[in-house]
Formats: structure tokens, sequence, C-alpha cells
């Protein structure tokens, strides 16, 4: 492993970081030769990097400082979970196809994979490589390489587990795969940091849909990150639903190349996390690649929530759409940082970005940074953001008409809500997701 | 049914009603009518018990209880509702969903049981097309994209449904052309009843062709300056309300 440079901000950082120079995994990786030195360069490069403070522009608006006070467990041993207690954290639904992680690990006692279409892999990181799935490596050793910032690099040099998806050319996979995340500690809350793969062949269908929740109280720290490749014509789905315990601290980075004609569709639910960020870069190297990116966040108390993303218009006719709505209660704050390339080839692109929040509290805060790089000239590109409170007027109406007060207000956020919801019409989510919003309601009514 | 004795109330501060008497008798139709400014929507808000508009004197009582102490979904409870001049837009709530909400609001609050999702349905079918409503119109969100006669037509709808005790039509007429008018009044006129009552509040005299008052109040400056039967408001029409307004200095 490589020396460590200095690293900004306070001294806990290096005992923070004793936990992490002891490398991950005791050999449950049969490890390809190219993964020792891989990790090691990248523990090089998140030494250089140090944690990400808030001198670094990306990350301004989100103090990752709290991470360092944490005492976290970076190799925790396989916990416990019962299969029975699991549909209850994913709104009681029962899955026909649902890969269980638990603390980054995937668990396939807990899991219940049925056959798939002919050539469809759905296994652990650590399997895929074990099994010499070469497809996998060459990948993976391509993405790993990548200098993406601190949090990838800590990822990197981590890299030991996490699911891997494929689907073949040609192949549509009606079931949507479902990958549960646990977070779950011993005496020490666990920091974990899963490394996903989806790859999707040409003209291929997938949806996936992802929960991340914790049993563990304290603070624990989720660092995942997430590798797609979608071929020409293919079209995935992916929906995340984050509901992290209050304390966790959740970060996530997606990264998906799409090829040409590609259609990759991402909803991420945020309704957990003390502290979170979501990170998608999405790449449309394909000419018609499209991607539309949405989010529906509802934070209260002392919560944190991120939503950053980076669309690259790396070729012509490519459609990126992003639609982000919150809702903030008390103290929490969200951040909404947005980022558009434009390259100069890339012509007859659209871009469109739009981020909303309601601020039902006097101490609520939205920060919304959207930064465009357009260097083509046929292109039609728009951003925009609103904060504010609830219609008065429609408040109004609706008790006038005899709708008592805390309904009303329910009701107008949940249309609120809708708008970013009614986009995923993938995978039955829409009422699980409609009834988390009117569960978060009646909480904070309670309170 | 409805007794309003002395009210005065100011809207940011400024005083808009200025000792207003009027008292309406179950079954009984009131006009009021006067001219921009006179307090009518003031009137009609303070009624309802919309935010910022402060009763500074006097007070209301609706079927014996002090109306100005109840919130405005308790007033619809106990059978106020209030047309609006200008019905508020609702993006991302169906005119079903909303409907659905108010009906079983009122319920609740009565102690009364809620209708199941089938009677609900058949309820409001059956209300929507005796004014002409499609099915597509109930699927929209409320308000959104409606013409001002759809708007007006969506109020009379939710009038029908909720069935109130006394019905306040704010200026239900502005903006209608004549086929339009028509068909709202109809919807009001089949509303009509011993224990209904209501206020037609407008500026105009062509609504009270269609929709036949008891009574005809004369606002100015925030009071009742005269009242009559129906034919007072064809001396408004003739007379202008300068005269009427005079009487209130």
């Amino acid at each position: 492993m490589a020396a460590l440079a200095p690293i900004d901000g306070p001294a806990a950082v290096s005992d923070w970081l004793s936990g992490w120079r002891a490398g991950p995994g005791d050999g449950t990786v049969a490890a390809a030769d190219w993964l020792a030195p891989a990790r090691a360069a990248a523990a090089g490069r998140f030494a250089a990097h140090g944690l990400p403070n808030r001198r670094v522009e990306d990350w301004r608006y989100t103090n990752l400082s709290r991470l360092t006070g944490l005492e976290l467990d970076w190799t925790p041993a396989p916990a416990e979970v019962a299969k029975e207690s699991l549909p209850a954290l994913v709104f009681g639904r029962e899955a026909d196809c649902r890969l269980v992680l638990v603390n980054g690990q995937v668990r396939p006692a807990l899991s219940t994979v049925p056959a798939l279409p002919a050539g469809t892999l759905l296994t652990s990181l650590a399997d895929a490589l074990a099994a010499g799935r070469q497809d996998v490596a060459a990948l993976l050793r391509e993405r790993v390489a990548v200098d993406g910032g601190a949090l990838k690099a800590l990822n990197d040099s981590w890299l030991e587990d996490g699911y891997v998806l494929i689907v073949p050319d040609g192949v549509t996979v009606e079931m949507p795969i479902e990958i549960l995340s646990v977070g779950t500690g011993g005496a020490l809350p666990p920091a974990y940091q899963p490394r996903n793969l989806i790859v999707a062949g040409a003209g291929s269908r997938v949806t996936v849909v992802e929960h991340h929740v914790g049993l563990c109280i304290g603070g624990y720290f989720a660092n995942g990150v997430t590798d797609v490749a979608a071929g020409p014509e293919a079209i995935v789905r992916h929906c995340k639903v984050q509901d992290e315990s209050k304390e966790a601290i959740h970060v996530a980075l997606l990264d998906a190349a799409l090829g040409r004609d590609a259609m990759f569709d991402s909803f991420c639910f945020t309704l957990g996390g003390g502290i979170s960020r979501n990170e998608l870069r999405v790449s449309l190297d394909g000419p018609g690649a499209h991607c539309r990116l949405n989010g529906a966040y509802l934070v209260g108390g002392q919560q944190h929530c991120d939503h950053t993303t980076a669309v690259d218009h790396a070729a012509p006719e490519t459609h990126s759409d992003q639609l982000y709505k919150g809702v903030l209660d008390g103290r929490a704050r969200a951040v909404f940082q947005g980022k558009v390339v434009v390259r100069q080839d890339a012509q007859q692109v659209e871009g469109h970005q739009m981020s909303r929040a309601l601020l039902l509290s006097e101490t609520s805060e939205v920060n919304t940074k959207p930064e465009l790089f357009i260097h083509a000239d046929d292109v039609q590109c728009s951003h925009g953001a609103t904060a504010g409170d609830l219609d008065a007027e429609a408040l109004f109406y609706l008790r006038s008409r005899g709708v008592p007060e805390g309904q009303a207000r329910q009701l107008l956020v949940e249309a609120f809500l809708n708008e970013a919801i009614d986009a995923v019409a993938l995978a039955g989510m829409r009422l699980p997701l409609e009834r988390n919003v009117a569960r978060w309601m009646a909480e904070r009514h309670a309170t | 049914m409805l007794e309003i004795e002395n009210l005065h109330a100011t809207v940011g501060g400024k005083p808009i009603l200025n000792g207003l008497d009027l008292a309406v008798a179950p079954g009984e139709v009131h006009a009021v009518m006067g001219p921009n400014g006179s307090g009518k929507s003031t009137l009609s808000y303070v009624l309802s018990g919309r935010d910022g508009y402060e009763v500074t004197e006097g007070g209301v009582l609706f079927k014996g209880r002090n109306l100005l102490d109840l919130e405005p979904e308790e007033r619809a409870a106990a059978g106020l509702f209030l047309a609006f001049q200008y019905p508020v837009e609702i993006p991302g709530v169906t005119n079903m969903t909303f409907l659905k909400h108010a009906l079983n609001g009122l319920k609740v609050q009565r102690g009364e049981e809620e209708l199941d999702a089938m009677q609900f349905l058949k309820l409001v079918r059956q209300k929507a097309k005796a004014l002409g409503m499609s099915d597509d119109m109930l699927k929209r969100a409320v308000n959104v994209g409606f013409s001002g006669g759809e708007k007006k037509r969506n109020e009379i709808l939710q009038m029908a449904v909720l069935e109130p005790a006394f019905a306040v039509l704010d200026e239900t007429d502005s903006g209608l052309d004549i086929d339009a008018l028509k068909i709202v009044a109809d919807g009001v006129n089949a509303l009509r009843g011993p224990e209904r009552s209501m206020l037609v509040i407008t500026h105009y005299q062509r609504l009270l062709d269609y929709i036949v008052p008891d009574r005809v109040h004369v606002l100015a400056a925030g009071r009742i300056v005269t009242s009559g039967g129906k034919e007072l408001a064809l001396r408004l029409e003739d007379e202008g309300y300068g005269a009427f307004a005079a009487r209130a200095a």
C-alpha cells in the first residue's frame, strides 16, 4: 500500500484512517493479479486528494468532516440478519428477485435469485472475479484506473465485493432486479464500500431497484460506487430508495456510459441518512443517447442531502432531462448541483434541468448550483430552480372545502412530489413511494 | 341561519367593512351588490376564514354558533361554502382526489361514515353529469388548464357534491358568457331548497335574472346602505351605484 501523504483536515483523520490502512479483505477475493496494484494506486490517489473538504468546489455545500469523528469498523464480520425481517425493510415488498448485501457484501443465503433469461448474470463481484469473468475484470480494471475524486479513490482502494448484473445483447429482463443493501454493526458501526457493475448489452432492457437501509444505531458509513455500461439501444432503468438510518453517512457515485441510442433512466428517492450524497455522472457517448435523471427527497431534523449530477453530451443528438424535487423541514439542508457539458461536435443536443424545493420550516435551506458548459452551437439547454413554501391559496382552498389543515398540507406535498414520482412508472414503485410520502408527513405532524 | 352584526374588518390595517349588518333565514337567497371596492369579496373571505382578514368589531352567528371562532375547515363542516371568485389551481391533485378529501373531511368532522370508493364515484359522476362535465374533467388536476367557465362550473360541482347549508357565491358570474352563465345558474337553482340559504355576491344585475333572490342588499363603503326585494337590483341597473354610495357617506 502506498505511503500516505498528509491529508487535509483535523489530525483525527490519520487516526480515522488507521482502519483503512489495514486494507480490505482477508483473501475472500481470489484476487486477480491486477487487483492489488490497482488498489494500491487508488490508495495513493485518495491520499493525494485527501478527504473532500469545502474548499473543493464539488464539495462546497456538503461537509464530510463529521466522518473523521466516527469510529468505524472497516472490516465488519458477517452479521446475522434474519431473512424474514427483510420485506419490512423494503416497504413490505416480496420481491421475485432480490439480491441482498449486508455491509456491502453479497449474501446468497438471504437472497432470492430465480432463473433469469439465458446469459444474464446476477451475482457478487467477488464471485464473478473468482470465476474468472474476463468481461467483468476488463471493465472494472478500466474504471478503477480512472481518477474520479477522493471518495471514488477510497472505494477503488477497497475493491472487494458488490453486485454484478450483466444482460447480454438483445435480452429483455422483465422482472425488476431488486438490490437490498443493509448496514448493520457489531461493537462499532461499519464502514462499507460496495463496488457494483451493471452491463447492458446492445438492445437489452433491464430495471434495477435498489433499497439502502440500516439496522444499526450510530453513524455508519456507506461509500458505494456503481459503474453502468449501456450498449447501443439498451434501456437501463435504475430506481434507488435511500432510507438509511438518520445518523448514517451515505455517499454514492453512479457512473454511466451510454452507447448509441441507449437510454438511462434514473430515479433517486432520498428519505434517510444524516449526511447523504447521491452523485450521478452520465456520459452520453453514442449519438442519440438519452438520460433522464429524476429525484425526490423528504428530509427533516438535521438531515443533509446532496444530489449532484454531471452529464457529458459527448455525441450529437443526445438528450438529458433532470428534475429534482424535495421537501425540507426542521433544520434540514439540501443541495442540488447539476453540471451539463456539451462538447464541441455534439450538435442538436438538448439538456434540461430543474430543481424545486418546498421549505416547510424557516430553518431549512436549499443550495442549488447549475453549471452549463456549452461548446456547440446547435443546442437547447435550460436550467431552473425554485424554493418556497406551500401555496397558501391552495391550502386555504382545500381547508375551505372541509379538508383539515394537516391533511391539506399532506395532499399538497404529495402533489408537489408527484411530478417527479410520476416519472417512475417502473416496477410498481409508484404506490410504495407515495405511501412513504404519506408516512413522512404523518410522522412530521406527530412531532 | 346567518346573522352578521355590526361587522368591522380590516385588511392589512385598512378598514374595509365598517359596521355591516345582514341576516339570512333558512331557505332564502340574498344578493349583495355593490361597486368595486365596496367590500364584497372581503365579506366572503371573512365569512370563510381566510388569513389576513381581521375582524375588529362585531360578530357573525352561523346556526347559532360564533362563526369567527372556527377554522376554515370547521366552517365548512358547519355547512358553509364559498364559491370562489378566482378558483385556485392545484397542480398534481385531481378533481376526484380533491372532492374525495373534501367530502370525507366533512364527514369525519361531523362524525359521519365516509363514503367508499364506489359510492363516491357514483355520486360525483351523477353530479358532474347534471352540470355537463365530462369524466375527463374529473381526472384533470383541479382547475389547471380550465377555462373561466369550466372553473366556475367546477365550483358549482363542488357545491353540489358537498351540499352545504349555506353557500356564498362570490362573483360567480364574472368571466362567464351567457351560455355558461345559464348552466351555472341552473346548477345553483337545482340546489335551492327550504333548508339551504345562499348569499349571491355580484357586481351586475344580470346574474339575478337567472338566480332570483328573495332580498337584495346594496353594499357601499363596507356597509349595507339599502335593502329591498328583487326589483332593487333593476333600479340599481338603471340608476347606478353612485346614488346609493352617496348615502353611505
